[in-house]
C-alpha cells in the first residue's frame, strides 16, 4: 500500500466533522479571567490620561493595565525567522496610537460581562492628531508615525522612520531602459489593490496560564509556535525558558495567524496575575485590527515586439504597510519575483519598491503574501497587450511564458528544474474549450459570456531561513510516533507528512502516530507559513525516516547476530534473504528494554532554493450588461505543483483560493472613512463568496517532478489564490473592451463604463 | 450587541402595551436586527406565545402575524398561490434559510430599514399593517411614521388579483441590495416600489406602462458605499424595465 | 430566571439572563460543537435545530427556547458521522471550524427536501459561509451521501 498522491482522508476528519472539541476557545479552562480591550476611536492620537476609578469598582474586574503598566521594548509581531525582516515598531501598550483599534488598556475580569462593562466606564483623554490616511502621500510627509526614538530595524531593508518608509529596494536585469526604446509597443499602467481581510472562520483567540512547573503556557491557534514564543519573549521582557506555546487545531489562518495578534494580552494579563487567562476577539475586532493583506499600487511598463515577443517588464510597487511594519518588507519581495519569473524572454526588468507606514491597521501575512498583488498587476496588463496586439492572451504566454531549465534571472537566478506551466496552458484551454468561447459570445437574454485567462507562480517555503524538523521514534509494538513542529491549519499537513512517513517506512498510516504543535516537544520548525510546508517539513520526513529505517536494520540485524550488510529492512521485519527474520515489533519492543538503543532519528532540513509551482486559471463569465452584474460561471484551473502528495487535499485547497481569489475580485475590500475607521467590519459589510455566488471551479493537476521536493512535490497553498483577479478583469476585458486597473470591480464600475460609451 | 435586564414572555398583548410604553423595552422579533445594535434594553418583550406566527388566509385578504418568520413567508403555499413568486424572490437573498427562520415579518416591518426587501415587496401589494393600539392603517403610511410604542401585530394583504414581479441588484448573492424593485399590476394601474435607494421603499403609480421608467428615474436615489446616485437611477429604469417585462409574461 | 429546555432529548435546566443567547446557553451545556464566527448573524457556524428547524443560536435568545427541543451535533453523532465520512473523503472539512453548524444544516435540508438540485442545495446551505473550501467539495460530498442514501433505500 502506498499513500503518496492518493486521495487520503485527513486524520483528524472524523473529530472535526462530528464536531468534537478540539479548538482553542473549547479546551479553555474554566475559571480563565476574561480579557477584553479598550481600542482607540482615533487614527492617531496621544494617551493623556485614563481614569481607571469607575472601571475598577465594577464587580469581578481583577485588573486594568495602561501603557504605563506594560514593558517598554519594541518588537514586532510578524511571525518571522529572527533576524526579522519587519521593524521592531510595537509595544504592547504604547501611549501613541497609530490607528484606530490601538490597543489604550487590557481589562481582566471574571466575566466577559463584567470586563466588558468596565471598558464601557474607562474614561481616556486623547490627545487627536491629525493622521495620514493615504499612503500615496506618506512617503516624506510631516505626518511621522513612528517617531519615537527606540524604533529599530534589525535587518537592512532601507527602512527610514523619519520618511515613513518601512523599507525599499531596487532590483535590475539588463537595461530596462534601452530595452523599452527598442520595443514596438509600450504599454503603461498603474494597478490598485486593496486590502482584504483573511476572514478565516475561527477569530483570534488564545488563552495562557501558569503550570505546574511555574511556566507560562499559551494555547493559541496559530501558525507560527515557535515564533510565538520569542515575541513573547521580546514583548513580556520574559526568558523563552520561561515559555511554553501550545497549538491545537485551527480554525483557518491564510497567513493572518503567522502575525501574533491575540497572544500578547492574555499572556501579559497572566504573568500580571499569575491566573489563567482568555481573549477571543470579536469579528469585528479581527477586521478592524487584525493582519490583512497590504494594499498597493502598482505602475507597470510593459515593452513588446508586434509578433508578441515581450522584451521588457518595469514594475514599481507601492505598498501600504498601515501603522506597523508587519511582513511589509518581505511581501514587497514577492510582487515583483513572482511576477516577472513567469516571463523567461525577458531580455530585461526592474522592480522597485517602497514600503510606507500610514494611520490604517498595520497589514501582515495573507495567502499569495505580494505575489498576487504583483501577478494583477502584470497578468492584468499582459491581457491588456494581448488585446493591444490583437493577440489570443494564451498565445502570447505561450511565446513568453518561463519553462523548464531556464534560469530565473528576476528569482534569485534559480534554475526553473521543474516546470509544466506550457503543459498547464495546454490542459487549461482544453478543460475551458477556449479556443471555441474565446473571446465571447452574447446569450439571448443579452449578457455576455466571455473567457479570461492569467498565469500565475508562488514558492516554495524561504530559501535559506526555513527549518522545517522531524522526529520519529519507534515505539514497542512496532508503531512509530511523527513529532513535527509545522502547524496543521486545517490543510492537512499532519496528513500529507504521515503519509509520506509511511511510504517511507513502508507501513500502514495507522501505525503512525501523530501530534500537533507544543513547543516543549515539537522539534523546532519555523511554521506554517510561505508555502512551505509540504516542501521543507516533508523533505525533513523523508530525510528522518532514511535515517530511522538504517538504525531498524542495524539494531536488528544485531539481534539476530548477522552482519548488517547482509541484511534487508521492509518495513514489517529485518530479514536475512531466505534465512532469518525478526519482526518490526520485537525490535521496538527490544529497543525499550534495558540497553541504549531506543529508536529515534531527528533531522532539520532547509532548502537552499524555493522551486516554484505553477498554475494556468481560466474564469468563464457571465456579465450582464445593464447591472454591470459578473458572475464567475466556471473557473479552470490546471496546477503544477510538482507531485501531488493528497489528491483531495490539494484539489480543496485549490478551489479554496480561487474562491477568495473571486472575492478579492468582485466585492471583497477593506474601505475606512475619511477619519480613518474602518467600514466594512462585520460579515454583514464586507462579504466574503457564499455558495451562491460561485460557480464551478474545476482543478486538474499537472505535474512536472522537482527532484529538491519530497516525493518531486512542490508547494499549493499560497500559488492557487493568484489567478482570479486578472483572468477575471481579462474576462470582462474580452466581454466588453474595458480594462479595469483597480480592484474589486463592483458591478456599478461595469455598467457605468458601458454606459459612457452609450453617451 | 444589545444588552437586556429583563425578559417577558407576554401573556397578552395588553400587557405587551403596556410594557412597552417605557422608552427602554423592546419587543423582539427574531433577535437577528436587533443583535446589530447597541441598545441597552430594559425590558425585551417576547410575543411568541400570542399566536402571532400563522398566516391566515381569508377570503378577501390573507393575514400575516407579526412573529411570522421569513422563511415562512418564502415556503407558503397560500401566498404562492396567491402571489406567484413574489414572497420568494424578496427574501430568498436574505442570508440564509437558518437566518431566514429567526427574523420575523414584524421585525422587518418596524425596523423600515432602507435595504428592506420585505418592506420593498410588501408595499407592490394593497397592505395594511395592524397596530395594537392604532388599528389598521395602510403600509405605505405606517413605514413613514417615526417608530412609536405602539406594537405591530400582523400584515394584511389583499387578495385583489394583483400581479407582482421582484427584483433587486446585490454586489454579492448575500449581500444587502443596491436598488430593490417591486412592480405590480391591477387592472390598469401600475403600483412601482424602489427601495435601498439607499432610504427606504417609496411607491409610486401610474395607468401608463409606458410611463414607468420615467418615473422610476424621478425616485430620490443617494449614495453609501453600496452604490452611487447615478448608479441607482440607472439600475431602477433597469430593474423597472425588466419587472415590467416578467410580469407581461415576456422573456426577462 | 431559569429555562428549561429539552437539549439532544434530555431536559436541561439552567440560569440565563435576559440578554443570554442560546449559543451561550448551548457552550455552558458542554455542546461545545456549536461555534461562533460573527455578531451580526451571518456566518451560519452557530446553526443548531430549535423544534427541527435550522436556527442561528448566537439571535434566539435562551429565554426563547425555554420549553422547546434543541438539538445540536452532539445529539446527532450518528447522522454526523454517516454524512461527515462523505464529507471526510472529499477533504470538503479542511479547517472544520464550520462543519459542526454546516453538517446541521445540511441533515436539516434533507428533512426539507429529500432529493435536492445543485441549485436547490446551494440555496438552502447559502447561510453557512466557508473560507476554506470554495464549497465545490461540499456539494461534491452531499450528492455521494444522498445517492448513497437512496442507494440505501432499494
Amino acid at each position: 500500500m502506498s499513500y503518496v498522491s492518493k486521495p487520503i482522508r485527513k486524520r483528524d476528519a472524523m473529530s472535526l466533522v462530528t464536531g468534537k472539541p478540539v479548538y482553542t476557545g473549547d479546551l479553555c479552562p474554566a475559571g480563565a479571567l476574561q480579557v477584553c480591550l479598550l481600542r482607540s476611536p482615533h487614527a492617531h492620537a496621544l494617551v493623556e490620561s485614563v481614569d481607571k476609578t469607575a472601571a475598577l469598582r465594577v464587580p469581578g474586574v481583577v485588573a486594568i493595565y495602561t501603557w504605563e503598566d506594560a514593558p517598554q521594548s519594541r518588537f514586532t509581531t510578524a511571525g518571522q525567522t529572527w533576524p526579522e525582516p519587519s521593524p521592531y515598531d510595537r509595544l504592547i501598550l504604547d501611549r501613541r496610537l497609530r490607528c484606530v483599534g490601538d490597543p489604550v488598556a487590557i481589562i481582566a475580569a471574571e466575566t466577559e460581562e463584567s470586563a466588558q462593562k468596565a471598558r464601557q466606564l474607562l474614561k481616556v483623554k486623547y490627545q487627536v492628531l491629525e493622521p495620514l490616511l493615504d499612503f500615496t502621500k506618506a512617503l516624506d510627509n510631516p505626518i511621522i508615525v513612528h517617531p519615537e526614538e527606540n524604533f529599530r530595524a534589525l535587518c537592512d531593508v532601507g527602512t527610514d522612520a523619519a520618511r515613513n518608509l518601512c523599507s525599499q529596494e531596487e532590483m535590475t536585469v539588463g537595461d530596462v531602459e534601452g530595452e523599452l526604446a527598442q520595443s514596438e509597443v509600450v504599454l503603461e499602467r498603474v494597478y490598485h489593490s486593496r486590502a482584504n481581510s483573511q476572514a478565516m472562520m475561527e477569530t483570534f483567540r488564545t488563552y495562557s496560564y501558569i503550570d505546574e512547573y511555574g511556566r507560562l503556557n499559551v494555547v493559541s491557534s496559530t501558525q507560527v509556535p515557535f515564533h510565538v514564543r520569542r515575541i513573547l519573549g521580546n514583548a513580556l521582557e520574559m526568558s523563552r525558558r520561561d515559555i511554553r506555546i501550545v497549538k491545537p487545531r485551527i480554525g483557518g489562518g491564510f497567513g493572518a495567524k503567522q502575525s501574533v495578534v491575540s497572544e500578547i494580552f492574555p499572556a501579559f494579563v497572566t504573568k500580571m496575575t499569575g491566573r489563567p487567562a482568555y481573549i477571543c476577539y470579536t469579528r469585528q475586532e479581527s477586521f478592524t485590527n487584525g493582519s490583512p493583506r497590504h494594499e498597493m499600487e502598482m505602475r507597470v511598463r510593459i515593452g513588446a515586439d508586434r509578433d508578441g515577443t515581450i522584451r521588457v517588464i518595469d514594475l514599481f510597487a507601492l505598498s501600504n504597510a498601515g501603522a506597523y511594519g508587519d511582513h511589509g518588507p518581505t511581501t514587497i519581495g514577492l510582487v515583483g519575483h513572482k511576477a516577472l519569473s513567469l516571463y523567461g524572454t525577458l531580455k530585461a526588468a526592474r522592480f522597485g519598491c517602497q514600503v510606507v507606514y500610514t494611520n490604517t491597521m498595520g497589514a501582515g501575512a495573507y495567502r499569495g503574501y505580494g505575489a498576487t498583488q504583483g501577478i494583477f498587476a502584470v497578468e492584468t496588463a499582459v491581457n491588456e497587450l494581448a488585446a493591444q496586439l490583437g493577440m489570443d492572451p494564451c498565445l502570447l504566454r505561450e511565446k513568453n511564458m518561463v519553462r523548464q531549465g531556464q534560469i530565473m534571472a528576476t528569482y534569485y537566478n534559480e534554475p526553473c528544474n521543474s516546470c509544466a506551466l506550457d503543459r498547464c496552458m495546454e490542459k487549461a484551454k482544453k478543460m475551458m474549450n477556449w479556443e471555441e468561447k474565446y473571446p465571447r459570445r452574447v446569450l439571448e437574454n443579452g449578457h455576455i459570456r466571455s473567457v479570461g485567462v492569467a498565469m500565475a507562480m508562488q514558492g516554495s517555503g524561504i530559501s535559506g531561513v526555513d527549518i522545517g524538523s522531524v522526529e520519529i521514534r519507534l515505539n514497542d509494538d512496532g508503531f512509530y510516533t511523527l513529532l513535527v513542529g509545522c502547524t496543521d491549519m486545517g490543510t492537512g499537513c499532519d496528513t500529507i507528512l504521515s503519509q509520506m512517513a509511511a511510504d517511507c517506512l513502508e507501513c500502514d498510516l495507522d501505525r503512525i502516530a501523530v501530534r500537533g504543535v507544543d513547543t516543549d516537544q515539537s522539534p523546532y520548525d519555523t511554521g506554517s507559513y510561505a508555502s512551505s510546508t509540504t516542501y521543507i517539513t516533508g523533505m525533513a520526513v523523508v530525510r528522518t525516516c532514511q535515517e530511522l529505517r538504517e538504525k531498524i536494520l542495524d539494531m536488528g540485524a544485531q539481534m539476530m547476530g548477522v552482519p548488517v550488510e547482509q541484511a534487508e529492512f521492509d518495513g514489517r521485519r529485518v530479514f536475512v534473504p531466505g534465512g532469518k527474520e525478526i519482526s518490526l515489533a520485537e525490535i521496538g519492543s527490544a529497543s525499550f528494554e534495558g540497553h541504549n538503543h531506543c529508536l529515534s532519528s531527528c533531522i532539520s532540513h532547509s532548502s537552499p532554493i524555493s522551486p516554484p509551482p505553477f498554475m494556468v486559471g481560466m474564469a468563464e463569465i457571465d456579465l450582464d450588461p445593464e447591472t454591470g452584474a459578473v458572475q464567475v460561471v466556471d473557473y479552470a484551473a490546471a496546477v503544477d505543483c510538482g507531485t501531488v502528495v493528497n489528491t483531495n487535499l490539494a484539489r480543496v485547497q485549490t478551489e479554496g483560493g480561487i474562491a477568495q481569489g473571486i472575492g478579492m475580485t468582485l466585492y471583497e475590500e477593506v474601505l475606512h472613512t475619511p477619519q480613518g475607521r474602518l467600514v466594512n467590519d462585520s460579515f454583514l459589510q464586507y462579504k466574503i463568496p457564499s455558495r451562491l455566488d460561485l460557480g464551478t471551479i474545476r482543478v486538474e493537476f499537472e505535474s512536472s517532478y522537482e527532484p529538491s521536493g519530497p516525493f518531486g512535490a512542490k508547494s499549493i497553498g499560497e500559488l492557487v489564490i493568484n489567478t482570479p483577479a486578472p483572468a477575471i478583469l481579462g474576462a470582462i476585458l474580452n466581454a466588453t473592451g474595458k480594462a479595469f486597473h483597480t480592484l474589486p470591480v463592483k458591478p456599478e464600475d461595469v455598467a457605468m463604463a458601458l454606459l459612457e460609451d452609450k453617451k | 450587541m444589545y444588552t437586556a435586564s429583563n425578559y417577558v414572555l407576554a401573556q397578552s398583548l395588553e400587557q405587551a402595551l403596556e410594557l412597552n410604553r417605557k422608552k427602554s423595552s423592546a419587543v423582539i422579533g427574531g433577535g437577528c436586527w436587533l443583535r446589530l445594535g447597541n441598545r441597552r434594553i430594559g425590558t425585551l418583550i417576547d410575543l411568541s406565545a400570542l399566536g402571532l406566527d400563522k398566516i391566515q388566509e381569508k377570503e378577501e385578504e390573507i393575514s400575516l402575524g407579526a412573529m411570522v418568520t421569513l422563511r415562512q413567508l418564502e415556503t407558503s403555499k397560500e401566498l404562492a398561490a396567491a402571489f406567484g413568486p413574489l414572497f420568494q424572490e424578496m427574501v430568498r437573498h436574505i442570508v440564509g434559510v437558518q437566518f431566514r427562520n429567526c427574523a420575523t415579518l414584524g421585525g422587518s416591518i418596524v425596523s423600515r430599514f432602507g435595504f428592506s426587501d420585505v418592506l420593498t415587496g410588501l408595499m407592490a401589494l394593497d397592505c395594511q399593517v395592524e397596530l395594537a393600539q392604532k388599528g389598521r392603517m395602510p403600509l405605505e403610511e405606517y413605514a413613514r411614521l417615526s417608530p412609536d410604542r405602539d406594537i405591530l401585530t400582523a400584515v394584511v394583504v389583499k387578495k385583489d388579483g394583483r400581479k407582482a414581479a421582484y427584483q433587486s441588484v446585490r454586489n454579492a448573492s448575500t449581500d444587502l441590495p443596491v436598488l430593490t424593485c417591486a412592480l405590480s399590476r391591477k387592472g390598469d394601474l401600475w403600483r412601482l416600489v424602489l427601495g435601498a435607494r439607499p432610504g427606504k421603499a417609496m411607491a409610486a403609480e401610474t395607468d401608463d406602462a409606458g410611463r414607468l421608467e420615467e418615473l422610476a428615474r424621478d425616485f430620490s436615489f443617494g449614495s453609501n458605499m453600496r452604490g452611487s446616485e447615478e448608479y441607482r437611477r440607472h439600475l431602477a429604469e433597469v430593474l423597472t424595465r425588466r419587472a415590467l417585462a416578467q410580469l407581461e409574461g415576456e422573456q426577462v | 430566571m431559569t429555562v428549561t429546555i429539552t437539549l439532544n432529548g434530555i431536559r436541561r435546566t439552567g440560569e440565563v439572563q435576559a440578554d443570554t443567547s442560546l449559543y451561550t446557553f448551548l457552550r455552558q451545556q458542554g455542546c461545545l460543537s456549536v461555534k461562533c464566527g460573527c455578531e451580526t448573524s451571518n456566518c451560519g457556524l452557530c446553526t443548531v435545530h430549535m423544534d427541527g428547524h435550522p436556527v442561528l443560536s448566537c439571535s434566539v435568545p435562551a429565554f426563547r427556547a425555554d420549553g422547546h427541543e434543541v438539538t445540536t451535533l452532539e445529539g446527532l453523532q450518528k447522522e454526523a458521522e454517516e454524512f461527515g465520512a462523505f464529507l471526510a473523503d472529499e477533504g470538503g472539512e479542511q479547517c472544520g471550524f464550520c462543519s459542526p453548524g454546516f453538517v446541521m444544516s445540511v441533515l436539516a435540508m434533507v428533512r426539507e427536501l429529500p432529493d435536492p438540485t445543485d441549485e436547490e442545495i446551494r440555496e438552502y446551505l447559502a447561510g453557512n459561509l466557508c473560507r476554506c473550501t470554495g464549497y465545490q467539495s461540499q456539494l461534491r460530498a452531499i450528492k455521494k451521501w444522498l445517492a448513497a442514501r437512496k442507494e440505501g433505500d432499494k
